[in-house]
């Protein structure tokens, strides 16, 4: 049975804080960073926006492009971030009730840092694909986490995309996926901390390279499929630099990253990031076309993807806006808003 | 087939306003209480029923039961004494309530009281308690306030009618003026059209001079009969009609936001019940919680075409002696808005005009017939009151 | 706003989610917010929910500077009436928009927002806020 992505949507808020602002703040080279990174501004959530909010407007972009589907026929729903609203009572949930879905669904939150959504996704194409249920989605959402005055302040941006995953008008059909996962504490939040903590340079090779690359390399192998065979490849976006050098160690041109690489414009949406990376190429790609995708959450692991673009998606594409329209709307804001947006400021 | 009574107001009092930190309930209700007993030369032992107006006493200072606590501490017992609540209107409708005691003959002498305690809790709380006034669900709840819903009404009437911002800040001017004459009332100082446009935004286009204040105060009357009145008093104040009206409670449902309804329909009500004309009215208290709601009422009441009032500002017509007089004691803006009793506050300013009893600078000379306007939350209650001096 | 009355935040949830009404199939009049019988047809008329598109113009709008503390770390922030598409008025806040750029008649759409939350460990209440209409996103398609 064949089952794949039926309806996508994206959701990036509008305002936005460039390196500059953030570099004046803490007395360090924008330029250097901008460069170092390759990431020149992050978009930031109002403040009435949440991963909840993020999560509904991608949500309802997502069943505009899945035209004519039945809302009581989508039996599952997960959201994946790690800036949920409440430690307890699922995002999901809210979603679920916004965008009518409720009450005959099953709806539960994930966490696996940043590839939260992803993990969603896999559940949905075993339900669907067991029969269980006709249509799954699974959305990715964040609003992001980082300390003042750490590099992770660059970078941490709000955002999300949603999938419905089924087996009927299917635009972008999965041909397999594969999931690395081992113990490794290279990032990480406890339960209560308001900031995540890092690693510095133990995030890079043992961490995300490790997943990103054994992950994509076992999914290509069970498949028979090379690097060539894609004609686009989004990975995790950390950062500007992380998913280039990856690309390039598996064998991807860089010309097949760039469509998806999001990050440079937006920062790294976290849970969010590689589905509005895969979400921007939907909105191009055309019949045919196969995509591979692997994400990373630390902690740590990666779930890869190959999809095959079908003839449906071009016209169901154009049903809401592409991600490029989200990030041209970008108005930045100084620093002091940022930090009110972000709820930086402690009040008695 | 029941004819109902003529009613006259024997006597009426205000407490002075303000942030009365010394005084609660019991005490503000005592001070216009006492007082309106004295002036009609009655003991408590006569008046025979009472109705109290009182938007909140329980969020105010958790004091609810304001009817049998009034009879209480103005030693009225047993009398029976009830409050009555319709947000601002709730002064209004109690004086209205009192009235039909009289008027079907079931009671002589009753007393309307009015009474708001503000300012135990802070300004945000207050103005919590105050969002009660429109519809919670669909207007509080979404980030509404008071103020915003008049500044939705004023940005509109602005738009539509093509007024100069100017002519909202000359309603505050004009309130001021006469307040600075009221020794009574919150507020005793003048302002200038300069201060009131650049005061601080309250909700756009409302500053702070546009909105009145949060207030303590009290006030009563007492009515009886009009053909026992004179026993009490040599001027009896005749109600020549006091109606009521409603409208929707929230202002996304009204049928047009630059005109209350409920006003229109108590106004006429009320000019068809006592016969008068509107050029009969020589002065007239008016519901100015906004500036703006000045100007609407005005309107609404039918002394001039929709989107006219201003006109009557630019001629200063509305100053105490001019054509039109409006809110001689300072209106809700300056003379204070102690939520529950400013219907009633209203009626004493209008007892004590008719009377030539007030201060000089704003006594309308030789006024003979008032009218006084009470609306409850954004205009889902309306009471329009018409009285004339009978000597 | 009371603070724990989670009943009175879930009761219209569904409502202030989707943005809600009712339509009598009678007359075809729209209202908000929902109502048991229609005021044009009274026992007449049938009575059935709908879910609004959304769409309307702003019929007035306010900003306010001055607020209770629940709202206070918002301000200054737009409140409108907006007028639907389908005819009945809905009173909310406008926002991905400069206040000063409000105008009588500007277009806009729904969307998702958070209203408030109780307090710092409360329930937080999300409903429908409007944004300036912007088709724009169609053009990308056009290539």
């Amino acid at each position: 049975m064949k089952v794949g992505i039926v309806g996508y949507g994206a959701y990036v808020p509008k305002w936005r804080i460039g390196a500059e602002a953030i570099a004046e703040i803490w007395g360090q080279d924008a330029d250097q960073i901008k460069s170092g990174l390759g990431v020149k501004e992050k978009s930031v959530p109002s403040l009435d926006e949440d991963t909840a909010t993020i999560a509904v407007e991608a949500a309802r972009n997502a069943i505009r492009r899945a035209k004519g589907i039945k809302l009581g026929e989508i039996g599952a729903i997960y959201v994946g971030s790690e800036s949920h609203p409440y430690a307890v009572k699922p995002t999901a949930v809210t979603v679920a009730e916004a965008v009518g879905l409720t009450p005959h669904v099953t709806a539960a939150d994930t966490e696996f840092a940043c590839k939260a959504g992803t993990a969603g996704i896999q559940a949905c194409l075993g339900l669907v694909r067991g029969g269980y249920m006709k249509y799954g989605m699974a959305i990715g959402a964040d609003t992001s986490q980082s300390a003042p005055g750490d590099a992770l302040e660059y970078t941490a941006a709000a955002g999300g995309a949603a999938y419905i995953i089924g087996a009927k008008e299917i635009l972008a059909e999965v041909e397999g996926t594969h999931s690395y996962t081992q113990d490794v504490p290279d990032f990480w939040r406890r339960e209560g901390s308001a900031f995540p903590r890092h690693a510095g340079r133990f995030t890079g090779e043992p961490a995300y390279f490790e997943h990103v690359l054994k992950c994509s390399e076992s999914l290509m192998e069970e498949l028979g499929t090379k690097a060539e065979d894609y004609d686009y490849a989004v990975f995790h976006m950390p950062n500007g630099k992380f998913p280039l050098k990856a690309a390039s160690i598996l064998g991807f041109d860089v010309k097949k990253v760039l469509p998806g690489l999001v990050v440079q414009r937006i920062g790294n949406t976290y849970s969010g990031s590689s589905m509005l990376g895969l979400a921007a190429v939907l909105d191009q790609a055309k019949e045919g076309d196969r995509i591979f995708m692997t994400s990373y959450g630390s902690g740590a692991g990666s779930d890869s993807f190959s999809f095959v673009v079908t003839d449906l998606l071009r016209e169901r594409a154009e049903l809401a806006p592409p991600v490029e329209y989200y990030i041209q709307r970008g108005s930045r804001v100084p620093y002091s808003v940022y930090a009110k947006y972000k709820k930086l400021y402690r009040s008695g | 087939m029941f004819k109902k009574r003529d009613v006259a107001i024997i006597s009426a009092a205000t407490a002075k306003c303000g942030e009365r930190w010394e005084s609660g309930i019991k005490d503000l209700v005592w001070e216009a209480g006492v007082k309106a007993l004295d002036d009609a030369g009655i003991s408590g032992k006569d008046v025979e029923y009472m109705v109290v107006g009182n938007m909140s006493g329980g969020m105010f200072v958790g004091q609810e039961h304001i009817g049998a606590l009034v009879a209480d501490f103005l030693g009225l017992n047993p009398i029976p004494s009830l409050r009555v609540e319709a947000a601002c209107a709730s002064g209004g409708i109690a004086f209205s309530q009192g009235y039909m005691a009289v008027a079907s003959g079931l009671y002589d002498i009753v007393a309307v009281g009015g009474v708001e305690k503000m300012t135990d809790v802070d300004t945000d709380q207050a103005t919590s308690v105050l969002s009660g006034a429109m519809d919670f669900e669909w207007e509080a709840y979404f980030g509404a306030t008071f103020p915003g819903l008049y500044a939705l009404m004023a940005t509109r009437y602005l738009h539509d009618f093509n007024v100069r911002r100017e002519i909202l800040a000359k309603v505050a001017v004009k309130n001021h003026y006469h307040g600075s004459l009221n020794p009574l009332a919150h507020f005793r100082n003048r302002i200038t059209e300069e201060e009131a446009l650049t005061a601080p935004m309250v909700a756009y286009p409302l500053r702070k001079y546009d909105c009145s204040p949060i207030s303590d105060g009290a006030a009563a009357a007492i009515l009886a009969p009009l053909e026992i009145a004179k026993k009490y008093t040599d001027t009896p104040i005749l109600v020549e009609a006091c109606v009521p009206a409603t409208d929707t409670l929230s202002l996304l449902k009204r049928r047009d936001i630059c005109t209350v309804d409920a006003t229109v329909n108590a106004a006429r009500k009320a000019f068809q019940l006592s016969g008068r004309e509107r050029r009969d009215i020589d002065v007239m208290e008016v519901h100015d919680c906004f500036t703006i709601a000045e100007l609407l009422a005005i309107e609404d009441m039918g002394f001039c075409k929709k989107g006219e009032a201003g006109k009557l500002y630019e001629e200063g017509q509305t100053y105490a002696d001019g054509s039109l007089p409006v809110n001689t004691d300072g209106g809700l803006k300056a003379a204070g808005h102690p939520v529950g009793a400013t219907g009633v506050k209203q009626i004493s300013e209008l007892v004590k005009q008719l009377r030539g009893q007030a201060e000089k600078g704003r006594q309308v000379s030789g006024a003979e017939v008032g009218l006084a306007h009470n609306v409850g939350g954004s205009g889902a209650t309306a009471v329009v009151t018409i009285l004339s001096r009978r000597s | 706003m009371s603070t724990s009355a989670a009943p009175a935040h879930w009761r219209r949830m569904r409502e202030r989610y989707r943005l809600t009404g009712s339509k009598c199939e009678t007359c075809g009049r729209t209202y908000f917010p929902s109502t048991r019988v229609c005021p044009n047809c009274r026992r007449k008329g049938k009575v059935v929910p709908i879910e609004f598109s959304g769409r309307g113009k702003v019929y007035s709008y306010t900003v306010i500077h001055s607020a209770p503390k629940m709202m206070s770390q918002f301000t200054p922030y737009a409140v409108a009436l907006v007028q639907l598409d389908e005819g009945p008025k809905v009173l909310s806040q406008v926002v991905d928009c400069d206040p000063d750029k409000l105008e009588i008649g500007m277009e806009v759409e729904a969307c998702f927002r958070k209203l408030f939350e109780q307090d710092e460990g409360g329930i937080i209440s999300y409903g429908f806020k409007f944004r300036p209409l912007d088709d724009s996103w169609r053009k990308y398609y056009r290539k």
